[in-house]
């Protein structure tokens, strides 16, 4: 009875498909340690067709994903989010006492709410007592609630890199907009910008909750090196290593790293740093690649690059910096 | 023998700088949408059908070969014309030329515009196709997927709940894997 006919058209398995299929359940359901890890390096850097047989399935079954939103509705970790009855009652009958707003009426519901802002170009690290630690990027603003009984923080706006102590008795959860991610023990970043957010894990797993506009909410279990985004009516996933993830974190040592980056995509990650923006106003300009680690608010070290390596021209005489042949 | 041997070059840290986390990343996105039409394509032009996912992945390796020193402008077009050469090169190499292959050879032009990527698709589409390729595989098989992805379980704990050796439940989601790829990724969408 185990051997279940093969689903009619499915080809069968070639040696290579096999093996490539062995370390893609092996690395997703079993202990997977360091040892496992060099060992599937090893067998990938053997041959491209160990590579593209492995990236196939894998990114297979990275697709299916999305079958996680199947999953009955989260109701154990709605309830994390629901006031006890009690305590409800007494915050109802405080506001009608006291006539006051919403606005009061939300402080003194939650009196220890914090909210902590970085300007551009800031860099600013939080400490909580329960040993978390949050690292805001340039242009963020994050409200925390971090309570004996909750922990929650709101990215309203920018980017965090989270260091969370882990608490299966209080999830530490982060709430962008209507998107939520609870940690299951982890290092991990979050960017929000327009109505997209990432949210990239360095180390641990954490589960990322998405409502869909009009259907039903994704959520995904995020291991290292996932990275998730989710628009406004998708989610999905990609594959980065450690080495990918450090880069895309320069901003911890206060830097930005450029990897056969276009000039215009760098330019608008500066931007992101400073006020004084720069415009790359050549479509052929704008698509050169660049190489290199610059501070993040050296526009000019970026800027020297354009004119002595490219050859371009920069103006700088109007309000932003304008680059072009 | 006019092939060079496939020089085993360490493509793993290639000297021209693109990762392979990068390659991968264009891999994923530009090269496997096309396995339907590439699928197709080969099933078409090749008279041994045993032999297409062999061909495929064939195709795959040669493409990505090529892609680390430098991406093509489009994928589309360098995997079609790398899929021809590769039967041109069979025929050639199997000497017993199947006299309608050989004469098939100016033919192998390609339906470029067969089933293109889809990116496009939407989320709920998507969520809907996910399962219909769920329901197609054997239940066994079926219910270690639904237990490893859906309930979270990890290998060990499916064993358990499916009362099966660790081994068993390992094979069961290695073929799993296998034939989601190929349903995700080597047939059209509308399977009812």
């Amino acid at each position: 009875m185990s051997e279940a006919p093969e689903t009619e058209d499915v080809p069968p398995m070639n040696a290579i498909d096999q093996a490539a299929a062995e370390w893609v359940q092996r690395r997703r359901f079993w202990n997977w340690s360091d040892t496992d890890q060099l060992d599937l390096d090893r067998w990938l850097e053997q041959s491209m067709a160990h590579r593209v047989a492995y990236w196939r399935l894998n990114a297979a079954y990275a697709r299916t994903e999305r079958l996680t939103a199947l999953r009955r509705p989260g109701a154990e970790v709605a309830a994390q989010f629901r006031f006890s009855p009690l305590i409800t009652g007494i915050a109802a009958s405080l506001v009608l006492a006291l006539g006051a707003g919403l606005f009061a009426a939300h402080a003194l519901l939650h009196p220890h709410d914090r909210t902590f802002e970085t300007p551009v170009g800031g860099h600013q690290a939080v400490s909580f007592a329960d040993g978390t630690r949050i690292e805001l990027n340039t242009n963020t603003e994050i409200r925390a609630r971090m309570t004996t009984q909750e922990r929650i923080v709101w990215l309203d706006r920018g980017e965090a890199y989270f260091q969370v102590k882990h608490d299966a008795a209080h999830p530490f959860v982060v709430m962008i907009g209507n998107r939520r991610v609870t940690d299951l023990g982890t290092r991990f970043v979050i960017r929000t910008a327009a109505s997209q957010t990432e949210v990239a894990v360095v180390q641990g797993s954490v589960r990322f909750d998405a409502p869909g506009v009009q259907s039903a909410a994704y959520t995904a279990t995020l291991r290292p090196g996932d990275v998730a985004t989710a628009t406004a009516d998708s989610m999905s996933i990609a594959k980065r290593t450690s080495r990918d993830l450090s880069r895309e974190l320069g901003w911890r040592r206060g830097v930005v790293v450029f990897d056969r980056t276009t000039l215009a995509d760098a330019a608008s990650e500066f931007n992101r740093y400073n006020r004084r923006k720069i415009v790359i106003a050549d479509p052929a300009a704008a698509s050169l690649a660049i190489d290199g680690t610059f501070a993040t608010t050296d526009e000019e070290a970026f800027i020297d690059a354009a004119r002595t390596i490219f050859g371009l021209h920069v103006d700088g005489s109007g309000n932003g910096i304008v680059i072009s042949r | 023998m006019a092939e060079k041997p496939d020089a085993p070059r360490d493509a793993w840290l290639p000297v021209e700088g693109m990762s392979a986390s990068r390659l991968e990343e264009w891999f994923v996105r530009e090269v496997l949408p096309l396995e339907v039409a590439l699928m197709q394509f080969l099933k078409h032009n090749w008279h041994n059908k045993s032999e297409v996912a062999d061909l495929r992945q064939e195709v795959y390796q040669r493409v990505c070969e090529a892609a680390q020193t430098q991406l093509p402008d489009s994928a589309k077009a360098f995997v079609f014309r790398t899929a021809r050469n590769l039967l041109i090169d069979r025929i050639r190499r199997e000497q017993i030329v199947p006299i309608d292959a050989a004469a098939d050879i100016d033919a192998l032009n390609v339906a470029i515009d067969a089933p293109g990527p889809e990116r496009s698709a939407i989320a709920r589409d998507e969520l809907r196709r996910l399962q219909a390729a769920l329901d197609r595989l054997p239940p066994r098989c079926r219910e270690a997927i639904v237990l490893g992805r859906i309930e979270g379980l990890t290998g060990a704990e499916i064993a358990a709940r499916m009362g099966i050796s660790e081994s068993v439940v390992s094979r069961h989601l290695a073929r799993g894997i296998h034939a989601l790829a190929h349903m995700l990724y080597g047939e059209t969408a509308a399977k009812p």
